[in-house]
């Protein structure tokens, strides 16, 4: 099942919008891509990866405590926080990674917002012998510390980017101007599915895997697909990993849960499905936040990975066209649904998927009991704690203050 | 087509002298005084002036410019506003020199492509830069501008190949702007090696002016590229120079790199 229209389009939204100088490398991308894609042993390749380092599949996981908390349909998540290092951001890393080595690149870069694309990035160049550099937001070099930390011991150059709002944006920004001048012989590993094709189309063959699992797993466990799956939308990759090899399944609801920020009224979120309109980020046409002026706005979100402004164009397709319900939860949802899952399952959720948990409830309500609701638990909250715990933790359980 | 820009390098090379192509930031450092600057460079010698529209996310643009972009928003500036107060002022202090705008896709696209080219040639602009827009993006939006009469200027880049920038450069309208190296725009203390030899396939297959643009800021870069190129585009170094010193060192800069392109 493909939403593709036309090559790098879907529907109105994806195309190539970059300077001339990306073009070529761009065009070599895309046929190298082909290549690979045809060739079974690249596929075997990545997939050898997958499961003998990354430790997939993946497990689904029945939320039973929290499927009687929420008293509607049976919830169970899809744990990509347990794929190696904690996201899975490292699906697409892999992939793309051994894609460059193909090519004969000689070095990797990459923009990171919370890190943990950063973090994916640096372990496949590590565990592929590439040399990486990760562009990030100041600011969340200041409030990811643990993953700036943690790519730097994977021995990546870690540059912080002092333009613009200091986040993942400017990240873009910066690599992308860095991809410019040494395009000849560097591969830009992208992480979102955004960005110029032929990348929304790598990043959601790569992050499918996620889907194609569920749907074995989900026959396996219930004897049928999902009634419902939720997943968080900052660029996107995990959501179109986790949705689309169910887009076909008419019955099959697919949820995107934006950040609402301080509240979509507050003028501070995330919400580009849901208030943005159709502009050119980052060398796509999608649905953005910006002003009237074709100014890009700020977006703003507790979770880093969220704090973006864009939305890879297929997901702007399938939200325009109503294959994707899209939902938002503010900041203060996301933080409640934190302890909601952490005190119910015994889980940590990284921020930006307790962003998705956090409209959980009221879905599996609607569905009904009897029915299936599948949360992708998108990544763990380890790379959270400090943003967190900065706000004061809830007294303990079942004990007396 | 508008004609403004054939007249020009015709004009030049009748002279014996290859075009100056310059750029400053509308609204750097405010609206007003971002005027001097355009005349300021008139008056130095430049053939073209190229406005530059700030846009809050320039991937194509090195420090210098990104700088002035920020500087350019905090000012106010819109693309609406600059051609509602800065290019009829321009235009009424530099009447015989041809207006280019220089800004990114997605602030034409907020703006509407035919508003914007018709509100455009009504103000006196003749053509339009923008950098990330590649010809394969490019073909809806060129036939708005040539249907009001202003031309969509095309980029060729290091990376091009032959094929490809023969392409670009047959379809072209006003000039093909040469990007001289791989990388944002910023001053560079050398050119590659190869630039020339890029530089005359393209001219050989273009049926306009070829002008080269990106990294350079020198008498000597001007006089040595005005063999193989129509004229030069020079941004960094000028914006740099007029925040840094004012209008009359921008003047004297081009002034400088105009002694460069006389032949």
């Amino acid at each position: 099942m493909t939403t593709e229209t036309t090559v790098g389009r879907f529907g109105r939204y994806g195309g190539r919008y970059v300077p001339e100088t990306l073009v070529p490398a761009l065009l070599e991308l895309e046929e190298a891509y082909a290549k690979a894609s045809a060739d079974p042993s690249f596929g075997e390749e990545v997939a050898r990866v997958l499961k003998e380092f990354v430790g997939r599949p993946t497990t689904l996981t029945p939320a039973r405590r929290l499927t009687e908390s929420w008293g509607g349909a049976h919830v169970w998540l899809k744990r990509e926080d347990l794929a190696h290092t904690g996201a899975h951001k490292i699906n697409n890393t892999v992939g793309q990674v051994l894609l460059a080595k193909r090519m004969g690149k000689k070095r990797i870069i990459a923009e990171t917002g919370a890190g943990q694309h950063g973090v994916a990035t640096a372990t496949a160049c590590a565990l592929f012998g590439l040399p990486c550099e990760v562009y990030m937001g100041a600011l969340d070099v200041e409030r990811q510390s643990l993953n700036v930390f943690r790519m730097r011991a994977l021995g990546a150059v870690v540059r912080p980017v002092e333009s613009g709002s200091r986040t993942l944006k400017d990240a873009m920004n910066e690599a992308m101007r860095t991809w410019v001048s040494q395009v000849a012989d560097t591969h830009y590993v992208i992480g979102s599915a955004a960005g110029p094709h032929p990348y929304p189309s790598i990043v959601r063959d790569f992050q499918a895997v996620i889907g194609k699992e569920l749907r074995t797993q989900a026959l396996a466990a219930f004897g049928k697909l999902p009634d419902a799956i939720i997943a968080c939308v900052g660029g996107g990759s995990n959501a179109i990993g986790v949705l689309h090899p169910f887009i076909g399944d008419k019955d099959v609801r697919l949820v995107g849960v934006e950040a609402g920020g301080h509240g979509l009224d507050s003028g501070q979120h995330g919400a580009s499905l849901t208030l943005g309109t159709e502009g050119v980020l980052h060398g796509s046409r999608s649905l953005v936040l910006q002003d009237a002026d074709g100014q890009i706005q700020e977006a703003h979100s507790i979770s880093a990975g969220l704090d973006y402004p864009g939305v890879g164009p297929e997901l702007a397709h399938l939200a325009k066209t109503g294959r994707m319900e899209v939902r938002t939860a503010t900041d203060d949802e996301a933080l409640a649904a934190f302890y909601e899952v952490a005190r119910t399952e015994g889980i940590l959720p990284a921020l930006e998927t307790s962003h998705a948990f956090a409209r959980g409830r009221e879905l599996a309500r609607d569905l009904g009991k009897g029915k299936y609701l599948v949360i992708n638990c998108s990544g763990r909250g380890d790379k959270d704690v400090a943003t967190i715990s900065a706000r004061g933790v809830p007294p303990p359980v079942g004990v007396k203050s | 087509m508008s004609g403004e820009i054939a007249q020009t390098f015709a004009k030049a090379k009748a002279r014996g002298e290859g075009v100056l192509v310059a750029y400053a930031m509308a609204g750097d450092p405010d609206l007003p005084r971002s005027v001097d600057v355009f005349a300021a460079l008139v008056e130095g010698g430049a053939d073209i002036i190229e406005i530059g529209v700030a846009f809050s996310d320039p991937i194509a643009d090195g420090p210098v410019i990104q700088g002035a972009s920020e500087r350019a928003l905090k000012a106010g500036s819109t693309l609406k506003r600059v051609l509602d107060e800065v290019v009829p002022e321009v235009r009424r202090r530099c009447p015989q020199t041809p207006l280019v705008i220089m800004t990114y896709v997605n602030v034409i696209m907020a703006m509407g492509e035919e508003r914007f080219a018709k509100l455009a040639r009504e103000r006196g602009v003749s053509g339009a830069i923008l950098p990330d827009l590649p010809p394969e993006e490019s073909e809806g939006l060129r036939a708005t501008f040539d249907a009001a009469g202003v031309d969509l200027i095309p980029l060729c880049a290091p990376s091009t190949s032959q094929a490809r920038a023969q392409g670009i450069a047959s379809n072209a309208r006003g000039f093909v702007y040469c990007v001289a190296v791989s990388g944002v725009t910023g001053m560079r203390a050398e050119l590659p090696a190869d630039l020339s030899q890029r530089l005359d396939v393209v001219r050989k297959a273009s049926p306009v002016p070829v002008v080269a643009g990106f990294g350079i800021s020198t008498e000597e870069q001007a006089r040595t590229l005005s063999a193989h190129a129509d004229g030069v585009v020079v941004g960094s170094a000028l914006v740099r120079a007029a925040h840094a010193d004012g209008p009359g060192a921008a003047k004297a800069l081009c002034a400088d790199i105009k002694r460069g392109l006389k032949r």
